[in-house]
């Protein structure tokens, strides 16, 4: 009996926000617990399947020991005497990334935005557009990565000169553009047939019934469409960092660390965890979009 | 009422993360700086490089640090180079004036189409090797067969075949494995011979670890089959210039005899100041390590000095067997680079043979006949 009074009692004490925090930290421990248990236990040229290696090497090269990816962060980038902490170096380029990223978030949200109202207004261009949306996505983006850095390169106008950066927004924007106006244009028809005739039967135009109707069932719609967004604008800006050269970010640590994989090989795990916090970030961010917008959050789809 | 303030509330904090955002990338994107405006009467010069900063580059970095192209007139800008960049490409589209890339990669980019010139080429001599660990037996191209073989691929992998042609080593003899951007797949012993770069990869074997001596690896360590040796190197890194241009336009021609000078200058001053030039390609954003930059600077310098005819002199001898090679020899797929003759355009020693004049007339040594490389000691990790 008094058993019973207490576990309730007791859950009661961690607030209800701390508790998914908890749950956060306590998957990562799980996940660095599970890394260093197969590095200890597993066998050394890792787990094959024929020919087929399923599970990496457990030798120091392919999976370091937690703490040399830790313990080396703190270290220099090199050996030099003006070279900075690397964690820092790390954070300067997450700052980097992130800022692009959200710059592509913007553009992105924003087109996506319009198709789908575009879209929601005419059948027509539902019609003509959604097949090329959904197309666009399977453009690899190796291919459009050079042409928009060609593109931008010819764009001048008046004091306005395109950057390198520029480019690589536009494309974290090609990728972010894409579950938005889906997500959008769901949310936009989600609302019941009867709602929308009650607005019919009122004789409200479009405009207010998107806004009093339309805009709010679209929440729950558009919400994990954000969130998809930002990820994939983070992806698309370290990318296409790599893809067209632009120095900076963390695409560009990736690529420079990866030399070091043999003598030191803590480093090139270094920018790995910046763009997980880059995406946590921006993630994170969307989150907040979501706490203003609380109100609208019912029945909310997962993407 | 209510409702209204809660929904200009949620709008204003979108607004406010957009803000936010935008603000940092003002910031962030403050870190390119343009320094054009204050070029007075300087030439804009765009050169575009096949990969990012590094000590491979070091003489055109040296160059623009030293002033050598400001003395000629030129404000050149440096572009690096990225995964999907292929230089020759910008160049023929008109968005550099000047690129470095391999000669066998244009050559194809030729055939294709790209109107573009060989005007200068700055390395003589190849750095692709094919490495292995000593305990392998692999000396000479005919002990790759039946060998895990590494190749980067993507135009990196020709003198290795026509090396193993020439031995009568077929692609079906050997495993061709994909190489990474980095050395694990050789380190963990997935590929018995590995290709490698002198001023780059093979160095970072030499800064890692052995885990049976618990000291760096040794060169005795490793066997190298040098493509030089074999006589299936190719030219690689050369400076190329608009075809179209340089016939038409006689400022531009002007242009690319002042621009091969002063880089010229940068590589001699590069070799004689190893530690200055690879402090100058870190003060550039290299983030390699302070050892591998130098192993880097030193090692490039080997492939330029001593020079027989004068630094980027086009040796006809050479130009021919990388030609020749280019038609010869196919990949997996049967391909080969080239089919027919590269164009007369291909290559000119026109602009380099002036520069080179002018040079000499200054009093510049442009062989380096008496040029020595120095010792790098390499660190762990290239630290």
């Amino acid at each position: 009996m008094t058993e019973r009074t207490l576990t309730p009692e007791r859950r009661w004490r961690i607030p209800r926000l701390a508790r998914p925090a908890l749950l956060g930290v306590l998957g990562l421990v799980a996940l660095a617990v599970l890394w260093e248990l197969y590095k200890f236990f597993g066998p050394n040229n890792g787990v094959l399947i024929g020919d087929l290696t399923v599970l990496p090497r457990t030798s120091d090269l392919a999976m370091p020991h937690l703490a040399t990816m830790a313990l080396r962060l703190f270290e220099p980038v090199t050996g030099a005497a003006t070279a900075l902490p690397l964690w820092l170096a790390v954070l300067q380029a997450c700052a980097f990334t992130l800022g692009i990223a959200a710059v592509g978030w913007i553009v992105g949200v924003t087109v996506g935005l319009a198709l789908a109202l575009l879209m929601q207004r005419f059948r027509l261009a539902e019609a003509a557009i959604l097949p090329w949306i959904v197309l666009s996505q399977t453009v690899p983006l190796i291919a459009i990565a050079p042409l928009v850095r060609r593109w931008g390169a010819q764009v001048q106008l008046g004091e306005f000169a395109w950057e390198n950066w520029m480019s690589v927004a536009l494309i974290a924007s090609y990728l972010a553009f894409f579950p938005v106006s889906i997500g959008a244009l769901r949310g936009l028809v989600a609302p019941d047939a009867n709602h929308v005739d009650l607005m019919h039967c009122y004789a409200v135009g479009w405009w207010k019934t998107l806004w009093r109707l339309r805009l709010p069932a679209s929440v729950g719609y558009l919400l994990p469409a954000l969130r998809l967004a930002a990820v994939s604008a983070v992806i698309g800006s370290v990318v296409a960092e790599v893809s067209i050269g632009l120095r900076g970010g963390i695409g560009r640590l990736i690529v420079e660390y990866a030399g070091a994989a043999g003598g030191d090989p803590g480093k090139p795990w270094a920018p790995i965890f910046g763009s997980v916090l880059v995406g946590l970030v921006a993630a994170g961010f969307v989150g907040l979009i979501g706490l203003f917008l609380r109100r609208f959050r019912r029945g909310e789809v997962n993407a | 009422m209510t409702h209204q303030t809660r929904r200009i509330r949620s709008i204003a904090g979108v607004a406010a993360f957009a803000l936010g955002a935008l603000a940092l990338t003002s910031c962030s994107s403050g870190g390119t700086p343009d320094d054009s405006a204050d070029a007075g009467d300087l030439t804009p010069v765009t050169l575009q490089l096949q990969w990012v900063a590094q000590a491979q580059f070091a003489g055109y970095y040296a160059a623009v640090d030293q002033g050598y192209y400001e003395d000629e007139g030129l404000d050149v800008t440096i572009a690096e180079g990225g995964g999907d960049i292929v230089p020759q490409d910008v160049l023929a589209a008109g968005d550099a004036d000047y690129a470095i890339s391999w000669v066998p990669k244009v050559l194809g980019s030729i055939e294709q189409g790209a109107n573009i010139t060989d005007v200068a080429q700055i390395f003589e001599r190849s750095a692709t090797t094919q490495i292995s660990f000593a305990d392998k037996n692999i000396e000479t191209p005919a002990d790759l067969a039946g060998k895990n073989v590494g190749s980067w691929g993507f135009g990196n992998e020709w003198e290795l075949f026509a090396g193993m042609q020439q031995n009568d080593v077929t692609l079906d003899d050997i495993t061709l494995i994909q190489q990474a951007f980095d050395m694990s797949g050789f380190l963990s012993g997935d590929i018995d011979a590995a290709q490698a770069m002198t001023y780059n990869e093979y160095a970072q074997v030499l800064e890692t670890i052995n885990p049976d001596t618990g000291e760096l690896y040794q060169p005795d360590d490793l066997n190298v089959i040098d493509w030089n040796d074999e006589g299936t190197a190719m030219l690689q890194d050369a400076i190329w210039a608009d075809a179209d241009r340089l016939a038409d336009d006689a400022d531009y021609a002007d242009t690319t005899v002042k621009f091969i000078k002063a880089s010229i200058k940068g590589w001699i001053y590069a070799a004689q100041n190893p530690e200055e030039a690879a402090g100058i390609v870190t003060a550039a954003g290299s983030t390699l390590g302070q050892s591998h930059q130098l192993w880097m600077t030193n090692e490039v310098s080997k492939l330029i000095f001593p020079s027989e005819n004068g630094v980027g002199l086009i040796d006809q001898d050479a130009w021919d067997t990388t030609v020749e090679i280019a038609q010869d020899t196919t990949n997996e797929t049967g391909a080969t680079i080239i089919t027919d003759d590269p164009p007369a355009t291909a290559y000119s020693n026109e602009y380099v043979q002036q520069a080179l004049d002018e040079l000499e007339a200054e009093g510049v040594d442009v062989n380096g006949a008496d040029w020595e490389p120095i010792e790098v000691t390499l660190e762990e990790g290239g630290n």
